[in-house]
């Protein structure tokens, strides 16, 4: 594996299966009386979180702390960056106090790989999103949570379908998990009306469709994203029903799709909107099990990166 | 390992010698433990698992009781974790029952430094209170860097440092037999 996780790219099959396989075996300790491993004591995470985030930071909190490493949470509010410090000082402040790994969320795309790649750090940096870029372990909690289902925790994800439907043009999200759905094997195939895709979606990597009910019969797995508020005013779309109406996930094309599909959804939801409490409720919905699973997925990852030896690991080694 | 056609290797144990080494251990864990009540079997994998599977069939034909088994993966307790390269994690599965108040008998090919012992020790401590925990092994090596012994061992094979002991298993190997490989002068 290389020393960082900036994009889902950074990862062949090789790393994205070894992934799921050490969060596999590390899922099994939340059923134990002690939630801990002794793997990464001594070692310091940072949180550099920029942008609000619920689930994710705790999910990284949760799993440094599960892992005994020493989390330290930073929160651009309220601190020296509404002073106006740059990253570069920030990064600095926090690699002469020592941390190991830094978990970035930012709201500009490429502030994870500037840090990656500038010597402002030695830590090995994960990007926890950034703008409309990329957000990996979110990729990787997905494909752990079908793989679980559809391919019985083992392997790859070969042959499988998956319907990434949603404001597509700004979705670190989908970008992350067309890249690794991809190395997988798997297919991804973007739904939005033709305004929420971005300029060149024929080259990415799968295919993609303006029409939510030709794909659905099809896939194995539908992945609904948030709908972003902030993009409303922004005529993307004319209406919120319309939208709601054309690519919102209901019960009756629930019953449309496969009896085994699946239906994810990264949170949070806006229930009414892209999808309907009957379908976020229903027994094809995984979504409440992708924030058990993404413990499980971030501990594999910190193991991963920062459990060896720096030395052997990624470009630098010897 | 270096020098690759200075290397000599030797069997030390055939497949007879090995199946005849647990028998006598499945007996002593039943002679130790007056019985199979209570013994929880496990294995450290990779080869620890099938050793502790083998001894488990011994005993209950010995006794036509089940005893349970299972594995006991120490990767995330190891102390020489920042050394080497991250592991890719193998099984751990508790028998059903768990292991509070139970006789554990830890399983693994060789005993060496007992670090791997070590690491077993901690990672129990996290699953559960055993009443008693017993190491068995199939080859003890010596060279020991901790307080650690075995309480049943297969057969000891005294070594030279550079050696390197290499136990295959039917199961894991398609080949069965212990083999000692000296790395020779370095």
């Amino acid at each position: 594996m290389k020393k960082h996780l900036v994009s889902a790219s950074d990862l062949t099959k090789e790393d994205a299966v070894l992934v799921l396989d050490t969060a596999k075996e590390l899922a099994t300790i939340s059923d134990r009386p002690v939630k801990k491993l002794p793997t990464l004591r001594g070692r310091t995470v940072v949180n550099l979180f920029f942008e609000d985030s619920t689930r994710t930071r705790i999910s990284f909190e949760a799993a440094s702390k599960r892992l005994s490493a020493d989390v330290i949470n930073f929160s651009a509010k309220g601190s020296s960056v509404s002073k106006g410090e740059s990253l570069k000082d920030t990064a600095q402040t926090l690699q002469s106090m020592g941390a190991d790994a830094v978990v970035i969320r930012h709201g500009s795309s490429g502030a994870p790989h500037l840090l990656a790649t500038r010597n402002w750090i030695d830590a090995v940096v994960i990007n926890a999103g950034d703008g409309t870029h990329e957000h990996p372990t979110q990729a990787l909690l997905d494909a752990y949570t079908i793989r679980k289902h559809l391919r019985k925790n083992e392997g790859d994800l070969s042959g499988i379908k998956v319907a990434i439907v949603g404001d597509i043009l700004h979705s670190r999200v989908a970008r992350s998990n067309a890249i690794l759905l991809k190395t997988l094997g798997a297919t991804p195939i973007m739904v939005a009306p033709p305004t929420l895709l971005p300029v060149g979606i024929e080259n990415w990597n799968g295919e993609y469709s303006y029409n939510l009910d030709d794909v659905l019969p099809k896939v194995d797995a539908v992945m609904m994203l948030r709908v972003q508020q902030e993009r409303m005013n922004d005529a993307y779309f004319p209406t919120a029903r319309e939208y709601s109406r054309n690519f919102g996930l209901n019960a009756q094309r629930l019953k449309r799709m496969q009896e085994h599909a699946l239906v994810l959804h990264p949170g949070p939801m806006n229930r009414g909107m892209e999808i309907t409490a009957e379908v976020a409720d229903s027994k094809n919905s995984v979504v409440i099990e992708q924030v058990a699973n993404g413990v499980s997925v971030r501990m594999a990852v910190l193991y991963l990166l920062l459990g060896g030896s720096n030395s052997e690991m990624g470009e630098n080694s010897l | 390992m270096g020098a690759n056609s200075r290397n000599s290797a030797r069997v030390v144990l055939e497949s007879s010698d090995i199946s005849r080494a647990l028998t006598r251990i499945a007996h002593e864990i039943l002679e130790n433990n007056k019985g199979s009540k209570n013994l929880v079997l496990l294995g450290i994998p990779s080869r620890g698992v099938p050793l502790a599977n083998r001894i488990a069939e011994k005993i209950s034909e010995f006794e036509k009781v089940n005893i349970p088994v299972g594995s006991l993966d120490i990767t995330m307790y190891r102390d020489d974790l920042r050394l080497k390269p991250p592991r890719a994690l193998a099984k751990t599965e508790i028998p059903e029952g768990g292991i509070d108040h139970k006789v554990v008998v830890l399983v693994d090919d060789v005993l060496f430094s007992g670090r791997t012992i070590r690491a077993a020790l901690d990672a129990l401590n996290d699953i559960g209170r055993p009443a008693m925990v017993q190491v068995a092994v199939l080859i003890d090596r010596g060279h020991r860097e901790l307080p650690i012994r075995a309480d049943y061992v297969g057969k000891n094979i005294p070594t030279s440092r550079n050696e390197s002991v290499q136990v295959l298993l039917a199961d894991t190997d398609n080949n069965e037999e212990i083999v000692t490989i000296s790395a020779g002068q370095q």
